[in-house]
């Protein structure tokens, strides 16, 4: 067997712990499912009337509007779940037995990051089908929804690099578990909620220039069936900056942190 | 090359093959120097441990040569293999258990010996067949589906070493194995590492009791402060310190000074009337010594024999020198052990 199959044999075995984790533990993945699920019911019934009025609709359609955002805001919620997982196990025991495996280093994380995308994914599927039940009705064909799907896989992905290298710095599990706030608040400072637009200058200037705007407008758009003009394009790059920054990062916490 | 850097080779000499040498191997923490120049040599199927007070270096050594952590100076080889330039090769060789169970909380017994397999790329039927000889070997067959989270720490303990032991490693670092286990699980362990040795392995492992070495270890080395103080076997060991006598106490001058002759070599304990004669304490020594007596018509009020065992070496040897970590405690310097001693 060469380096690259090693790799990917070392990667797949990390990727089956981490599932068999999830199947576990699915509070985990239903846990990333559930604050968004809420999030819906919570805008839709409570304040889809006055929003939806107020940007000329009702409540149906802030659901049409709400629905992409809401998923993005799975996404973030999902991936960052990552860092509990990657510091729980950085704190324990066994991380010093697969250091000292002869097996391949970066697979601990590479299971980790698919184990997660995957995880998100899944809760993502549970968010849709809420929103759909709720009266959700995306015009997206065939393509669109692959597309939507694709754009999905990838921001889960950058942001669970993110993630891990924010696992990676953590001492302990709780400290793990607040540092993603930040990054699973930020879609609510984008048009995840309400347009951009309706925003204070200040605000609105920062909402239409962090990555997760032109996230939720991409999805928006592949999910509505209309134009999404550069936003997809501009996500990708966000997602592959983000990424990029995740994984160097994290390969260099991981390579240089020595455990006591 | 390399050789020359050092006065003796590690794989020089007609000896058995050398499973773990060392040479000058140093570490600091920032100005805390926790190894000062380590020097071992430990033939392949012995077992060697590693015996010192906490915060002596046990660890750290145990991770430098498990490749867990790099050396700032010195060299090693884990058979063969050099830990700086070629750890996936020590890697391959070795199976390391420390002091915290490096368990799968979540997965069962079963699926964290599985995992070992996979990770070794061992075939499906070879990692089935290990994992149920070790599931049996270590008494944990019965609770095989049951995760690791439940288990009690003497289990755990059972199930962490026979995690090490399903790549069959040439070399097995256990970094005090059984810190923390009741009697029975300790006499368990020690079985175990027995039957390790007889199968051809060669273990390393570090403790802070002296029983323990005592009872597996073929050399053991006293390491303090970063250093090794005293290296051999248990009984060179004992050797080592001086005071395995038999002390001959009399309530009378007289006698007192008839023994002092006929003992010329004992060391004379005057105010107390007291002789000390060196020897081993062993049966045939302590014969003659009564014989000597008898023939001399000498009669002692008292008569004790006094043999130093580790934990006296462990005293007298890590007792001074260090400045540092607590615990080495106060006793052994100075004046001899056996002299706080007294009898009736």
């Amino acid at each position: 067997m060469s380096t690259l199959t090693f790799a990917v044999h070392d990667s797949m075995t990390m990727l089956r712990r981490n599932l068999k984790h999830a199947i576990r533990y699915p509070a985990v993945s239903l846990g990333s499912a559930m604050m968004p699920i809420l999030m819906l019911l919570l805008f839709v019934y409570a304040f889809g009337d006055s929003i939806g009025a107020g940007m000329g609709g009702g409540r149906d359609a802030y659901l049409n509007y709400l629905t992409p955002g809401v998923i993005i805001m799975g996404v973030a919620a999902g991936s960052m779940s990552t860092s509990i997982a990657v510091c729980s196990d950085m704190t324990e025991g066994i991380i010093n037995r697969f250091r000292t495996m002869n097996i391949t280093r970066s697979s601990f994380m590479t299971g980790h990051v698919l184990g997660s995308v995957l995880q998100t994914m899944v809760s993502l599927v549970l968010v849709m089908g809420v929103a759909l039940a709720l009266g959700f009705r995306p015009a997206a064909g065939p393509v669109e929804w692959l597309a939507a799907a694709g754009l999905l896989a990838a921001i889960a992905f950058a942001v669970t690099w993110l993630s891990a290298a924010l696992g990676l710095i953590s001492k302990t599990v709780e400290s793990a578990s607040n540092k993603p706030l930040l990054v699973q608040f930020l879609p609510f400072l984008g048009s995840a909620f309400v347009p951009a637009a309706s925003m204070a200058p200040g605000l609105r200037w920062f909402a239409e220039h962090q990555p997760f705007t032109p996230m939720t407008e991409a999805l928006r758009g592949l999910l509505s069936g209309s134009e999404i003009g550069n936003n997809g394009w501009i996500s990708l790059a966000w997602c592959a900056g983000i990424a990029l920054v995740g994984y160097v990062w994290s390969r260099a916490l991981f390579n240089s942190t020595t455990k006591r | 090359m390399r050789s020359s850097v050092m006065p003796t080779p590690p794989h020089a000499g007609p000896q058995s093959p050398v499973a773990v040498s060392t040479s000058g191997l140093r570490k600091a923490y920032g100005d805390k120097t926790v190894l000062d120049g380590i020097d071992l040599r430990i033939p392949a199927g012995s077992v060697f441990a590693l015996l010192g007070p906490n915060g002596a270096g046990k660890t750290t050594t145990v991770q430098i040569l498990s490749t867990l952590v790099a050396a700032d100076g010195g060299q090693a080889l884990v058979a063969g293999h050099d830990v700086a330039t070629s750890p996936d090769g020590v890697r391959a060789a070795i199976g390391v258990t420390g002091q915290f169970a490096a368990l799968d909380d979540l997965l069962t017994a079963e699926e964290n010996l599985l995992l070992m397999a996979d990770l070794l790329r061992l075939g499906k039927r070879e990692a089935r067949s290990r994992t149920r000889a070790l599931l049996r070997r270590f008494d944990i067959a019965d609770v095989a589906h049951k995760r690791a989270a439940t288990f009690s720490g003497g289990m755990r303990r059972r199930l962490d070493i026979a995690m090490t032991l399903v790549g069959e490693p040439q070399v097995i670092f256990l970094d005090e194995p059984t810190t923390g286990l009741d009697p029975r699980s300790r006499r368990t362990m020690w079985d175990m590492v027995r039957s390790l040795v007889a199968g051809g392995t060669t273990v390393f492992l570090t403790t802070q009791y002296l029983e323990e070495a005592d009872q597996l270890a073929d050399r053991i080395a006293v390491l303090d402060g970063g250093r090794i103080v005293a290296e051999g076997t248990a009984d060179e060991l004992k050797a080592r310190i001086p005071g395995s006598h038999v002390r001959l106490r009399f309530t009378d001058a007289v006698e007192y000074e008839r023994a002092g002759a006929a003992f010329p070599g004992a060391t004379r304990d005057d105010e107390n009337l007291a002789l000390r004669v060196a020897g081993d304490g062993g049966l045939d020594a302590l014969r003659a010594l009564l014989d000597r007596l008898d023939a001399a018509g000498i009669r002692a009020a008292d008569f004790s024999v006094h043999t130093p065992d580790l934990d006296d070496v462990f005293l007298t040897l890590t007792g001074t020198g260090t400045t540092g970590p607590a615990g080495t405690g106060t006793t052994g310097t100075g004046a001899p052990l056996h002299d706080q001693e007294t009898l009736r």
